[in-house]
C-alpha cells in the first residue's frame, strides 16, 4: 500500500523526460559508460511509464506544471490516453532498439549513438506530454536534430547526403510550424491546445496557420509529395537508428497534427481534409509499388514506411464526413506500424550483418542459417500486410469498417489494393530468404540478442491484434478524440 | 495601418524570401543562410505581434519564445554547418547529388 502511495506522488511525466535528458548529458561526459547509462535509462523508462499509466487509469488524465510553475510562461505537461499509448510504444520500441545497440555498434560507434539516442528520446517523451504548441515546437526541434546527427553519425558519403536532406526538409518543417505558433497566438493570445480550441474562430488567421502547421507537418511526416527526404535517410542510417526514425519519429509529427486537427481545426469546413486523404490514398499505392521496385532491402522497408505513412491520412476525410472511429483506427495502425517496422529494420539489419550487403536477389537460404530474424520478418511482415490476428489487421479492419459505414468504397478499394501490394513485397523478401544464392559467400555471424530483439518486436506487433478491447479502452482516456477536448 | 503591422508583414516578407531563396539556389551554404533568414522573419513577426497585443507593456510570451526560437537557431545553424563541412570534405562539392539513393 505505501508502495503504491509512493508510486502515485511521483510526477511520472517530469521523470520521463528528465532520465533520458540527464543521461544523454552524463553519457557525453562519460563516453565510457554511455552505453550503461542508456540501457539502463531504457529500463527505468518502461517503468516510468508504467508509474504513469498506473496514474492515469486510477484518476484519469494528468496534467502536471513543472516547478509549480503554469501557463502562461511555465511548463505544463498533459497526459491522457492518447500520449500514454504513444508513451507506452516509445518505451517498448526503445527498449527492444537500446538491447539491439548494445551489440550493433562497436565501442567508438556507441560513444556516439548513445547520447544522441537519449536526447531523442526525451524529445520524444517531451513531445507526446506537450499540451503547450510552443512547448511542441522546441521538442519537434529537439528531435530533429538529434535524428539528423543519428542518420550522419555513420560518417559516409550517403549517410551525410541522407542528414543532410533530412536536415533541410526538418528545418523547413519546424520553421513552417513555428510561424503558424506565432499565427495562432497573435489571433487568439493562448498557447494552450485546448484553451485555442475553446477561442478559435474561423477568419483569416486560422486559415493560415492552418496551412502552416499542416503543411510542415507533412514534411516531417513524409507524406506523398513531401516524402523525397525519408527513403535517402531511412536507408544510409544505421540499422537501430532507422527502426527509431521509422517507427517513432514521423509518427510524432503525425501525432501533432492529430491533436491540431481533432481541436483547433477540428470545426472548421474545409477541402484540406479531402486532399489529405487523396495523398493518402496516393502514397498507400505509389510507396507501395515503389517497395516493390527495390533491389535493396533497407530501400524496400523504406519505401513500405511512405505506404504505411499514407494509410494514417485516410482517417482525415472520414473523421470530416462523420466517422470520429476512423482516428482510433489510424493511432492504432501507427502504434501496431511502430513495433511491426521497428522489427522489421532490426531484422534487416541482421541480414546485412549476416550477409554483408542487402542485395535481395542475392541472399543466400536465410531461413535455414538466421531462423530467428527470418522468423522476425514473418511476423512484422504479417502485421504489415494487415492479416489477422496481428496489430496491423485490426488497425485497418477499424479503418475499412469507418469507410464501410461511409460507403467510400474508393477508400476500401485504396485499403485493400494496398494490403495486396504490401504481401506482394513482404513475400518478395521471404521467398528469396529461402532460395540458395548462385554461389558461395562469406558470412558473418549475428549476436544472439540482436535477433531476439527483432523477434520480440515482430511477436510484440501480433499480441497488438489480442488487445484491441484494452488499447480502445486506453485511447478513451481523457476523450483525446472528442472534438471539444476537456484539457487542462 | 500602423509601425507594428508594417513590422509584422515586414517578417511575413522575409519568410516569403526566404522561401523562395531556399528553392532556387541550389548550394547548401545559400540553403542554410536562407533558413536563418526565415527564422529571423518569424522572430520578427513575434516581436512585432507581442507589441499589438498589450497595451503599454509588449506581452513577455512572445519575446521569451523568440529567445527560445533563436537558442534552437543556433543550435540548428551549427549542426548544418558541420554537416555541411563533412560533406564537403567528402564530396568536394557544396551542392547535394541530385540522385544517390540507388
Amino acid at each position: 500500500m505505501a508502495m503504491a502511495a509512493w508510486s502515485l506522488d511521483m510526477p511520472w511525466s517530469a521523470v520521463l523526460i528528465m532520465l533520458p535528458l540527464a543521461a544523454a548529458m552524463l553519457g557525453f561526459v562519460f563516453p565510457g559508460r554511455a552505453k550503461v547509462l542508456g540501457l539502463a535509462t531504457s529500463v527505468l523508462v518502461v517503468f516510468a511509464v508504467v508509474g504513469l499509466g498506473y496514474r492515469i487509469y486510477l484518476h484519469g488524465a494528468l496534467q502536471h506544471s513543472i516547478g509549480g510553475w503554469g501557463a502562461p510562461l511555465g511548463i505544463e505537461l498533459y497526459a491522457d490516453g492518447l500520449s500514454l499509448a504513444m508513451l507506452a510504444i516509445t518505451a517498448l520500441l526503445g527498449l527492444a532498439v537500446s538491447v539491439y545497440s548494445t551489440a550493433y555498434f562497436d565501442r567508438r560507434q556507441a560513444t556516439r549513438f548513445w547520447p544522441l539516442w537519449m536526447f531523442l528520446l526525451a524529445a520524444l517523451n517531451a513531445l507526446f506530454l506537450s499540451a503547450d504548441i510552443f512547448n511542441l515546437y522546441v521538442t519537434l526541434e529537439l528531435m530533429g536534430l538529434s535524428a539528423v546527427a543519428l542518420v550522419a553519425q555513420a560518417g559516409y558519403r550517403e549517410a551525410l547526403t541522407g542528414a543532410m536532406r533530412y536536415l533541410l526538409a526538418a528545418l523547413l518543417g519546424s520553421l513552417l510550424y513555428l510561424l503558424g505558433v506565432a499565427l495562432l497566438y497573435q489571433g487568439f493570445g493562448t498557447l494552450d491546445l485546448a484553451m485555442l480550441e475553446a477561442r478559435v474562430t474561423p477568419v483569416p488567421v486560422v486559415w493560415a496557420a492552418l496551412g502552416a502547421v499542416t503543411v510542415g507537418m507533412l514534411l516531417k511526416t513524409a507524406l506523398f509529395p513531401l516524402h523525397f527526404w525519408l527513403p535517402s535517410a531511412h536507408t544510409a542510417a544505421p540499422s537501430p537508428v532507422s527502426a527509431l526514425l521509422s517507427g517513432l519519429v514521423v509518427k510524432a509529427s503525425f501525432y501533432i497534427l492529430v491533436r491540431y486537427w481533432v481541436g483547433v481545426f477540428g470545426d472548421l469546413d474545409t477541402a484540406v481534409d479531402t486532399m489529405l486523404g487523396l495523398l493518402g490514398a496516393i502514397a498507400v499505392v505509389w510507396g507501395s509499388l515503389q517497395a516493390l521496385r527495390q533491389q535493396r532491402l533497407k530501400l524496400l522497408v523504406a519505401y513500405s514506411t511512405v505506404a504505411q505513412i499514407g494509410y494514417l491520412f485516410l482517417a482525415f476525410p472520414l473523421v470530416a464526413a462523420g466517422a470520429t472511429m476512423a482516428w482510433q483506427a489510424v493511432v492504432y495502425l501507427a502504434l501496431s506500424h511502430a513495433l511491426a517496422k521497428g522489427g522489421l529494420f532490426l531484422a534487416v539489419g541482421n541480414l546485412q550483418r549476416f550477409e554483408g550487403h542487402d542485395r535481395i536477389l542475392d541472399f543466400d537460404r536465410v531461413v535455414q542459417r538466421l531462423p530467428l530474424t527470418a522468423g522476425a520478418i514473418a511476423l512484422a511482415g504479417a502485421s504489415i500486410m494487415g492479416l489477422p490476428p496481428s496489430g496491423g489487421f485490426i488497425g485497418k479492419w477499424l479503418l475499412l469498417e469507418a469507410a464501410l459505414l461511409q460507403q467510400r468504397w474508393d477508400l476500401v478499394m485504396v485499403i485493400l489494393l494496398g494490403g495486396l501490394l504490401a504481401a506482394a513485397y513482404i513475400f518478395k523478401i521471404l521467398g528469396y530468404a529461402f532460395t540458395p544464392a548462385s554461389g558461395p559467400q562469406p558470412t558473418h555471424s549475428v549476436p544472439r540478442r540482436m535477433e531476439w530483439a527483432a523477434l520480440s518486436l515482430g511477436f510484440a506487433a501480433v499480441v497488438m491484434g489480442f488487445l484491441a478491447m484494452p488499447v480502445l479502452i486506453l485511447l478513451g482516456i481523457g476523450a483525446p478524440f472528442d472534438s471539444g477536448w476537456s484539457g487542462p | 495601418m500602423n509601425a507594428v503591422f508594417l513590422y509584422a508583414l515586414a517578417g511575413v516578407g522575409l519568410v516569403g524570401l526566404a522561401l523562395h531563396a531556399l528553392i532556387v539556389h541550389a548550394s547548401l551554404l545559400r540553403k542554410i543562410l536562407a533558413f536563418n533568414f526565415m527564422g529571423s522573419g518569424v522572430f520578427l513577426t513575434m516581436v512585432a505581434l507581442a507589441r499589438r497585443a498589450g497595451g503599454e507593456h509588449p506581452d513577455a510570451v512572445p519575446q521569451a519564445m523568440v529567445i527560445t526560437g533563436i537558442v534552437v537557431a543556433v543550435a540548428a545553424t551549427a549542426l548544418a554547418l558541420n554537416l555541411m563541412l563533412e560533406l564537403g570534405a567528402t564530396t568536394r562539392d557544396d551542392v547535394l547529388p541530385d540522385d544517390d539513393r540507388a
